[in-house]
């Protein structure tokens, strides 16, 4: 479904998760509730998907639980039966039966073989819908375009450049908490993961390709953003703010970065792909045109049209 | 000396590569805990030289055993190498596991290099140099003894096997001393590990030291293969194996074809980094996706190497201890072929994230799902073959059903990563590193130490304690549940693998429960070789020379403990599976042959270690670019094989009268044992002969 | 075991076909495997030769390099090679003497030599054209594929050379049989390479 495309306006507040899916929403929470407190209600988890503050992150934790609902059939007569046969049919227990040939039956082999495969069966359908539902290609649903951003990973830091605002930022990813932000990816460098835990799933980037993600948040919060494909010796320190913003701090953050006048051109970019760990946020007012591109084309993958230039 | 010689000689080896001069240089914490493990790889080695010349022990070493074409002795040096290795390899985690435990928003202990380099070797050594040895020495031990076999199809090769995995090894045991190892954790991945980012010595440690063992695994797969197609004894049809020859006969399958793969990958990685090619470069038309495609064409079945052939132990063990028929046999060898099939159909799995399209990740999530309905079938046959049993809980017996429960939970977290947007939001996380430790402990380590305590009285003679067995276990298992459920919840709060330092505060109990259970697992390792140091201690109480110590119901079970270099006075004739318990139940075991006859060996060969000891130089000189070594091993490996294909005079022939006096002799002490009940197994009153208990039910 | 049994021609080590072929079996057998594990060596590398093909970023291109004619005289050569081997396992079969089987592996030898003198003046030009493995992904695809194919092939005259010393040495026992039947699969699984190489790489390449 394509988003309806207005004038690209985001003051006005529109709803944010579609009517369809809030029952169902809804359900999920209560459900993942259930799971934090068993699991001791701990911060811990609160960091990650199931402490969902997105659209794609509430739909991912709806269906991690339906997931392990429908597993708790497989693991509980496991978890059961072995203890149980174990114990009771141990050497001293005299009283329990011993047929020791005995190896086969057919009513058995039935129950043996066919529940798994019945389970996999639905198991089956809910990946299959869960996958392309959650296909982190597919645009979000939303009355308003997405914000696009290009994202660059950098050896040990990450490049977001705006190019409809014209602007860039590193190691800080803002938007309007009230529109989905359309991501593509690439690498400067080594492939690396690009991951907001609270919000979506995490996507690779690689030199010379583009992958895609949409993500979105529920509200306007502060959330991290990391990379989680091992890349060296800064690896650990390649973590940044996430801002989704109201629509008027938003502006107000464009407007900073605009101020600040620095231009991004391929000089620049050359300078700051140098490895290194960046622990400030620093943006760029002006971006050459086409860079992204250009930085595309450093490693011309070749034939991998697949990926280049997404055409999804 | 000038650079030129220098280089000639040492390529570009210097003194900063001993890491006791760059902890001379740079006094930090993390470089003397570096110094300490590279002096501990010296002193070892100097250590075990004293011994060996003090004891005297050069010659049996090398004429007894590493010169060895027996499949026993092979298989208990490759178990041997495995012991070694899984202990560096436990230590490093414990390190890994300290330093994050200590490291929320802290500097911890190691720095973020030696930290790569940690999990790293952890890794590449639990999978290449502990697991595959393990379970490679326990088929090689096992596997022929079950289908009545001499030996293994091609003896020499399995020592030169032996010896190639051994000279990895030994690549990895030396970057330790001498330079540093990969970076890139145990897949390598380019373009990290290409020269490009990684110009140092690091990724050809790792390149080399896995070609040299996959080479090696290739020719164990080919072997065990050929041995179980054409070996077996008269009247041994497939239907009626042993189903740890099943998961052998697969996991041999699954090595033929899923090395050459990882060969390859390894092979373009070495072009890309010695002589410019671009298979996986950023730049001029590499493709890092192709490595990774490679790598997990490997990668995924390896999973099921690692993994068949200790299913296949349970499935002996959990028979033997519950004195009953396994349950669904047949279920089991179509279970078992299933997923040797199945395997090859998921790799992509391992990178769902890679922008793929929505339905090829959602075809190989399904294809991955499959596999569970095999392996659901497999864990309920085990349970039902306790069903009306006499359930024994030694030792091997308990680490099979704490690997049922264990494994089964492995298998749920397994079965939500191959849902791809749920992978999406774990994967790279600590989620992952749980989920396949908690695999691969319970379906492979439970397995191969099972296996080692089920088959050590036969190997040896004399049955392990079991007190500290027990300690042993219950170190690993509790040590198992703490340190890595705690991953779990990490992995769902988002905290990535691989990381050397983190920043969030919630993160710390978890981290340091974890860590708990990390020590704990060491104690477990410690406990099994103080098992084994007791047991050595008290073996004359625990001998069990007749070689029977379980009421077990394959071959191996029939012959002495240790059994003849020969393994059979005669070939036996086999009409039905289980053939030792049926011969047992109907009186027809332990009788002597109508006649002997005369019975032809392999004698012993220095092939295997020259041509391990070749590979090790051409490896080592490759790391280093010292070409003279690397032109010199090379040549030593192809000298030695092309000679050895000069020298008829291979065999040698053991008289039917030795064979005959051996055989007698042993029977002899067959009729002087007393059969005892399973009640007294773990007495020193097994003296390995059973008592028909009870008195079977004619079939 | 019971029951007749098929016994395969070329597994009997000895001038009947009456006995049985014993450990000749187990030897044969294990090879074929590793020809397995071998040919999947080479799926893969075409594989990888398939995904890099265009991946030629300026470098010279199939196109440009291939060149029909010699590519063609490697193929008769080498298909020439398989049937003289062929000759070579008949003789050892069935001539007594073994004049005919040490002429035909030596013109085998030969024909080896003779395919790699073509094979390395091949790369020898491409390189003179400045067609080399450090400049595209399609170049280091090339020059994996098509050498590891004559890596084997001068494994295979080592291995024939080494064979005709040993039948010199110790005439024709059964290892000797053993191996030339061993070295004759080989043979006849790289000419079945070749076979892949010439459609694949340089008939695609040339023809487009």
């Amino acid at each position: 479904m394509m988003p309806e495309v207005t004038d690209g306006d985001s003051a006005v507040a529109p709803p944010l998760v579609q009517g369809r899916t809030r029952h169902r929403t809804r359900r999920a929470r209560v459900l993942s509730a259930a799971v934090l407190l068993s699991l001791g209600g701990c911060g811990v988890l609160d960091h990650g998907m199931l402490g969902a503050a997105g659209p794609v992150a509430d739909q991912t934790r709806s269906l991690f639980v339906i997931v392990c609902l429908i597993l708790l059939f497989v693991v509980g007569p496991v978890l059961l039966l072995t203890p149980i046969f174990a114990w009771h049919y141990r050497l001293s227990n005299t009283k329990s039966a011993y047929r020791p040939q005995w190896g086969f039956n057919w009513p058995l082999e039935g129950l043996i073989w066919i529940p798994p495969i019945v389970i996999v069966l639905i198991l089956a359908v809910f990946l299959w819908r869960g996958t392309h539902q959650l296909d982190p290609y597919k645009p979000l649903a939303s009355a308003y375009p997405p914000v696009e951003v290009q994202v660059v990973a950098l050896d040990w830091k990450w490049l977001f450049i705006y190019p409809d605002e014209g602007i860039a930022s590193v190691n800080e990813l803002a938007f309007p908490a009230d529109r989905p932000v359309h991501l593509n990816l690439t690498s400067g460098t080594v492939m690396q993961s690009f991951f907001i835990p609270k919000l979506a799933g995490q996507i690779y980037a690689m030199a010379g390709m583009t992958t895609q993600l949409n993500l979105a948040a529920s509200e306007p919060g502060h959330f991290t953003g990391q990379n989680t494909q091992f890349n060296g010796m800064g690896f650990q320190n390649q973590k940044f703010p996430v801002l989704a913003q109201a629509g008027d701090d938003y502006r107000a953050w464009i407007a900073r970065a605009r101020a600040g006048g620095k231009m991004l051109d391929m000089a620049a970019y050359k300078a700051l792909s140098a490895r290194s760990v960046q622990a400030e946020p620093s943006r760029y007012g002006a971006v050459a045109p086409d860079l992204f591109k250009s930085i595309l084309a450093l490693d011309d993958a070749g034939a991998h049209t697949a990926h280049k230039e997404a055409k999804r | 000396m000038s650079g030129d010689v220098w280089f000639w000689l040492f390529g570009r080896l210097d003194a900063k590569a001993l890491p006791f001069v760059r902890a001379w240089d740079h006094p930090t914490l993390s470089e003397f805990i570096g110094a300490m493990a590279g002096g501990m790889v010296v002193v070892g080695a100097v250590v075990l030289v004293a011994l060996l010349t003090w004891q005297r022990w050069w010659r049996p070493l090398f004429l007894d055993w590493l010169t060895s074409l027996d499949h026993k002795k092979i298989g208990i040096m490759y178990v041997v190498i495995a012991g070694v290795m899984l202990t560096r390899a436990l230590i490093e985690a414990v390190l890994m596991r300290t330093q994050q435990s200590l490291a929320v928003d802290a500097p911890g202990i190691v720095a973020p290099e030696h930290f790569a380099q940690l999990f790293s070797t952890h890794g590449t050594i639990m999978v290449f140099f502990m697991a595959m040895p393990f379970l490679t020495g326990l088929i090689n031990f096992a596997m022929p003894l079950q289908i009545g076999a001499r030996d293994v199809a091609f003896p020499l090769l399995n020592s030169i096997s032996l010896m190639l995995t051994a000279a990895g090894a030994g690549l990895v045991m030396i970057s330790l001393a001498i330079g540093d190892f990969s970076t890139g954790g145990w897949s390598g991945y380019p373009p990290y590990t290409g020269k490009a980012f990684q110009p140092g010595v690091g990724p050809d440690y790792w390149i080399w030291a896995i070609t040299l063992t996959s080479l090696g695994t290739t020719f164990s797969g080919l072997n065990f293969a050929a041995t179980i197609y054409k070996k077996r004894c008269p009247g041994m049809h497939l239907m009626r194996m042993p189903l740890f020859c099943w998961t052998a006969l697969c996991t041999s399958i699954l090595m033929v074809f899923a090395m050459p793969p990882l060969t390859l990958a390894t092979a373009l990685l070495a072009l890309d980094r010695y002589a410019d090619f671009h298979f996986f470069t950023n730049d001029l038309g590499g493709n890092m996706m192709n490595y990774v495609n490679l790598f997990w064409l490997f990668g995924h079945p390896e999973v099921y190497i690692l993994i068949l052939p200790a299913f296949g132990v349970y499935s002996e063990v959990i028979s033997a201890f519950s004195s009953k028929e396994l349950y669904g046999y047949t279920s089991l060898v179509l279970a078992t072929m299933a997923i040797g099939i199945l395997s090859f159909t998921v790799w992509l799995h391992h990178f769902f994230t890679m922008g793929q399209s929505a339905d090829v990740n959602a075809a190989f999530g399904i294809a991955t799902m499959t596999i569970g309905v095999p392996t659901g079938v497999k864990v309920y046959d085990w349970i039902w073959t306790m069903f009306r049993g006499e359930v024994r809980f030694t030792t091997p017996m308990l680490f099979s059903i704490a690997f049922i429960v264990t494994f089964v939970l492995g298998g749920f977290s397994g079965i939500l990563l191959a849902v791809p947007p749920i992978d999406f939001v774990v994967h790279n996380t600590v989620f992952l590193v749980a989920h396949f430790h908690n695999v691969i402990i319970p379906g492979t380590l439970y397995g191969v130490i099972a296996g080692y305590m089920y088959w050590f009285p036969k190997a040896f003679g004399f049955r392990l304690v079991e007190g500290w067995g027990k300690v042993s276990f219950a170190c690993w298992v509790v040590g198992f549940y703490l340190a890595f459920m705690p991953l779990y919840v990490l992995g769902l709060g988002g905290m990535p693998r691989r990381s050397q330092a983190l920043f969030e505060p919630d993160y710390r109990p978890w981290l340091i429960v974890a860590v708990l259970g990390a020590f704990i697992l060491l104690a477990g390792l410690v406990t099994l070789f103080v098992q084994l140091a007791v047991s050595v201690r008290e073996r004359e109480k625990n001998r069990v020379p007749v070689g029977d110590p379980w009421d077990a119901r394959s071959l191996e079970w029939s012959v002495s403990a240790p059994p003849p270099e020969y393994n059979f006075a005669t070939i036996p004739h086999v009409g039905r599976r289980d053939v030792f318990y049926w011969r047992k139940a109907a009186h027809g075991a332990y009788k002597p042959a109508d006649h002997y006859r005369d019975i032809t060996v392999p004698r012993n060969s220095w092939v295997g270690p020259i041509v391990g000891l070749g590979g090790a130089a051409c490896g080592f000189g490759l790391v280093w670019h010292i070409w003279w070594m690397t032109i010199l091993g090379f040549a030593a490996v192809w000298i030695t094989v092309i000679g050895r294909s000069f020298v008829r005079d291979t065999h040698r022939v053991i008289s039917a009268a030795e064979v005959e006096a051996t055989d007698r002799a042993w029977l002899a002490q067959v009729s002087g044992a007393h059969p005892i009940p399973r009640q007294l197994e773990e007495s020193p009153k097994n003296f390995g002969l059973a008592e028909s208990f009870p008195a079977p039910v004619p079939a | 075991m019971s029951g007749p049994q098929l016994r395969h021609v070329g597994l009997n080590l000895h001038g009947s076909d009456l006995l049985e072929p014993g450990e000749a079996t187990i030897g044969v057998y294990g090879f074929w495997i590793f020809l397995m594990s071998d040919a999947i060596l080479f799926a893969l590398l075409f594989a990888i030769y398939g995904t890099q093909l265009a991946a030629t970023v300026g470098a010279p291109g199939p196109q440009a390099e291939f060149k029909i004619g010699p590519a063609f005289i490697e193929t008769l050569i080498l298909l020439t090679s398989s049937l003289t081997f062929g000759l070579a396992s008949i003789a050892m079969k069935y001539d007594r003497t073994r004049t005919s089987l040490v002429v035909w592996l030596s013109i085998t030898l030969a024909l080896g030599f003779a395919f790699l003198g073509f094979e390395l003046n091949d790369f020898r030009t491409m390189i003179s054209d400045d067609a080399t493995p450090d400049r595209s992904g399609f170049l280091s695809a090339f020059f994996a594929l098509v050498p590891a194919h004559g890596l084997h092939v001068t494994a295979g005259c080592a291995w024939i050379a080494v064979m005709l010393a040993q039948i010199a040495v110790f005439g024709l026992d059964d290892r000797v049989k053993l191996n030339l039947l061993r070295l004759g699969l080989f043979w006849h699984f790289l000419d079945i390479v070749w076979i892949g190489i010439f459609s694949i790489v340089y008939l695609q390449g040339i023809l487009g």
